[in-house]
């Protein structure tokens, strides 16, 4: 299924540059290293809004160069990271962001993942409670023998087979 | 003539379909022998004309007949006769009629080697394997058909994308769809078992091998296409979290649990109920990729609004099976009785605790992958789940899972020692605590978590020779015994072993390039080097040459090492004339299981050429992972144990092999 992805990309990158670009070019870089490394990492983070789930930072769409030099610009300007996001998700808003915020309307989104596993958790937990007490429950049951039960007990004890069967 | 024949296989691949998911279920409800046995010669019968079919559409390609609607779209006369077989699958159509192909040939497969099943289980699996197929040959009839001609002929066809010009096209699709497409039986057998109300240990045998082998072939598919888009896609990234790649992501986690649970099943008649809502829940997830990926929901919600007919019929598809299914399961279920009895801290609670995670791991791809478009369709918002998302919530997920892993082959059933196998797993734990330490040591300064990481992954390697070594008493007897010992062991306890172990050394691969992945951009001209983790690049230059169907301009570097030369690398950017789309071929050198890897950018006016270099350490550790993993399920399979047929095992009876 892979291959779909592939198709779409490519179908993609001939929409949009059609001699393929690659991403972060040469000139993009910022001189200082650790910079450039909080703007890999922003990168990252940020989507190419053209693209099919690409990351600005994998992305040869021009949309994404621009972001690029975006982000550097506004870090070169002394942006926070947070300040720099918050500044891209008010110009494009949240579909730029490829880690959703938590807020109201992405509620299920983050909280599918615990609720799972407490939930299934918890079923475990009480399945394995409610099983170990029908065990119990069924073990007292068969503790003591009828009196029939003695009684061909007694018999197979004393000459070693069942004559009532 | 050719295409004619092919959709006319077709439809008679359609009803036979249709008698086979009804003259059966018929039998099995009159208690009639003959009618029951429609289901094997049906099935036999359907697969033969689906390969005539597909036979026919190999053949359309492989002659260029442009005549062909699909052909034309896809192929062109140039084109090398790989990529012509190929790209049969490499486009909508195609790639449905091999899904189609791939489901008969299970089905044929049932057919063929399940004469030891009961005749009304295997009326019943065969009957729905016909359901689904049904389904898609109406799918494929109705709204894909491959065979359509064109009234005009064109004399040259429009290639196929060049992107998909790669051996990678030639193996991971069939093996993803093998993988896929496998799980079908696995959902028959548990429809089936719902539809009579019968499950015993015996069906758990059954089932067992087909759950693995599809398993095998989804991990398989997986890697494959995770390698190809790792030297295709020219940036090195090896996983996307793309909704395409989650899609097969799901029944791969899903399948994984159900694998587990199977297990229990088989050995402790316990978990059946879990199993089987694990077998539908699988094979639906598989529907819901082939959903995804074919309706072009993905692309956007609106690409799909304003050309429902594919995707709304897949999604009827989805909904019937899918509705159907658990429908059944909810009707029936109750009926299955409760099997054996375990502790939690058993060999069963163990394999419990792994199917707690898988499941939630798996709910929360399904989550992140389909919660975007839920919300733009339900309020318009639109946003985004991308890498991010996935390695903040499934990664946490793994890490309790991989810490269990060990102790899953140390317990007993029904009862298990937890102290005991935290004993035996000490040495394991020093070992991974050795390494944690070595690698801060090594790398001190740098990332914490990458250690611990790495740490983990040597304790699930390391736990993982554990249990083989305690069982073969490795260091208490001598080595001739053990050496006899070992040959005695079965081969599911060294399936056991390769799997776990594949894990490990795919999370080291995984940890070692994500955090130490070095890399190094430049615009270089002729007789510059570059310099990155210990290896000089040189630019050698670069020559213009013809392939067969497009212009390449391929650049040679020569890479040394202190000095030394340990190699020529000689990436290339290819134009394709046809569809004027070029395609970056990056150029890997392997060193150890680490690469050097260089990919072409563009050429300036002052023919300086950009390229990217990565070192990526460890990389190859990634895809050798789900090798070994694979490996060990097919020694699992080739375990006597799964041989049905087979219940004496002292006695070499020759019986018929479900799964091989």
């Amino acid at each position: 299924m892979r291959k779909l992805g592939l198709i779409l990309l490519a179908m993609i990158t001939l929409v949009l540059a059609a001699p393929l670009a690659h991403a972060v070019q040469p000139d993009e870089v910022m001189a200082d290293p650790a910079k450039e490394a909080r703007a890999r990492e922003l990168s990252r983070e940020l989507r190419c809004m053209v693209c099919q789930n690409q990351s600005i930072d994998d992305s040869d769409a021009t949309l994404a160069k621009d972001l690029r030099l975006l982000v550097r610009e506004r870090i070169a300007a002394g942006d926070s990271n947070k300040q720099v996001l918050d500044y891209l998700v008010a110009r494009y808003g949240e579909f730029v962001l490829l880690k959703p915020r938590f807020e109201t309307h992405t509620l299920v989104l983050w909280l599918v993942p615990p609720l799972v596993l407490l939930g299934g958790g918890l079923a475990l937990w009480l399945h394995v409670r409610r099983r170990a007490d029908t065990v119990a429950r069924a073990g007292d049951a068969a503790a003591p023998l009828s009196a029939d039960e003695q009684a061909r007990l007694d018999r197979l004890m004393a000459d070693g087979s069942d004559r009532t069967a | 003539m050719i295409a004619e024949a092919g959709h006319y296989a077709l439809v008679l691949a359609l009803a036979l379909a249709l008698i086979q998911s009804t003259v059966p279920i018929l039998g099995a409800r009159l208690n009639d022998g003959g009618l029951m046995n429609v289901a094997r010669s049906a099935a036999l019968a359907q697969f033969a004309f689906v390969a005539v079919s597909f036979g026919a559409l190999i053949w359309l390609n492989v002659t260029s007949d442009f005549s062909v609607l699909n052909v034309y779209e896809n192929s062109h006369s140039a084109k090398p006769l790989l990529y012509k077989i190929t790209g049969v699958w490499g486009n909508h159509e195609g790639s449905m009629l091999l899904w189609v192909s791939i489901l008969a040939l299970f089905g044929g497969l049932v057919a063929a080697f399940g004469n030891n099943l009961p005749l009304s289980l295997r009326a019943h699996v065969l009957a729905v394997q016909a359901w689904v197929a049904s389904a898609f040959y109406l799918f494929i009839l109705i709204t894909s058909n491959p065979f359509l001609r064109i009234a005009n002929p064109p004399i040259e066809g429009r290639d196929l994308n060049p992107v998909l010009q790669d051996i990678g096209l030639a193996v991971h699709p069939p093996l993803l769809y093998l993988g896929y497409v496998g799980f079908s039986i696995s959902f028959s057998f548990a429809a089936a078992a719902l539809l009579e109300g019968r499950l015993d240990a015996a069906w758990a045998r059954w089932v067992r091998p087909w759950t693995l082998m599809a398993w095998i072939f989804l991990t398989l598919g997986i890697a494959m296409g995770s390698y190809w888009a790792y030297y295709e896609l020219g940036w090195g990234g090896w996983w996307f979290w793309d909704p395409v790649e989650n899609a097969s992501l799901m029944p791969w986690l899903a399948g994984t649990a159900l694998l587990h649970s199977a297990l229990v099943m088989e050995k402790r008649n316990a978990l059946k109920v879990w199993t089987i809502l694990l077998a539908i829940l699988t094979f639906s997830l598989s529907l819901l990729g082939t959903f995804l990926v074919r309706s072009g929901v993905l692309t956007s919600v609106h690409a799909f609004a304003t050309d429902p007919t594919r995707g709304v019929f897949i999604l009827m598809i989805l909904c019937v099976f899918i509705g159907g299914s658990l429908a059944l399961f909810a009707w029936r279920a109750s009926a299955l009785k409760q099997g054996g009895l375990f502790a939690p801290i058993s060999r069963e609670g163990a394999l419990v605790l792994n199917n707690l995670f898988l499941t939630t791991a798996c709910a929360t791809v399904f989550v992140g992958t389909l919660y975007p478009l839920a919300l733009e369709v339900v309020t318009g918002d639109k946003i985004s789940v991308g890498a991010p998302f996935f390695n903040l919530t499934f990664g946490p997920l793994m890490v309790p899972l991989l810490l269990a892993v060990p102790f899953g082959p140390l317990l007993a059933w029904k009862r298990g020692d937890l102290l005991g196998a935290a004993q035996r797993l000490i040495a394991a734990g020093i070992v991974a605590l050795l390494v944690i330490a070595l690698v801060f040591a090594w790398t001190k300064g740098g990332a914490v978590l990458a250690p611990l990481a790495i740490g983990l992954a040597v304790f699930v390697i390391a736990g993982a020779l554990v249990d083989v070594v305690e069982r073969i008493g490795l260091f208490r007897n001598p080595l001739p015994i053990a050496a006899r010992r070992a040959r005695g062991l079965p081969r599911s306890a060294w399936g056991t072993l390769f799997a776990h172990a594949g894990v490990g050394v795919a999370l080291i691969g995984i940890v070692c390039e994500t955090t130490w992945n070095s890399e190094h951009i430049a615009a270089m001209k002729e007789g510059d080097t570059a310099r990155l983790a210990g290896y000089e690049l040189r630019f050698d230059g670069a020559m213009q040459r013809q392939g067969p169907n497009y212009r390449e301009l391929q650049t040679r570097f020569s890479i040394s090492e202190g000095g030394r030369p340990i190699g020529v690398m000689t990436p290339s950017k290819r134009s394709f004339t046809t569809r004027n789309t070029s395609t970056t071929e990056a150029a890997l050198l392997s060193r150890g299981v680490s690469q050097l890897y260089i990919s072409l950018g563009e050429i300036d006016a002052t023919g300086a050429v950009t390229v990217r270099i990565y070192h990526k350490p460890l990389v190859l550790l990634i895809w050798i992972g789900p090798l070994l993993m694979a490996f060990g399920g097919l020694l699992s399979l080739s375990d006597r144990r799964l041989r049905v047929g087979a219940p004496k095992p002292a006695k070499p009876q020759r019986a018929l092999q479900p799964a091989e």
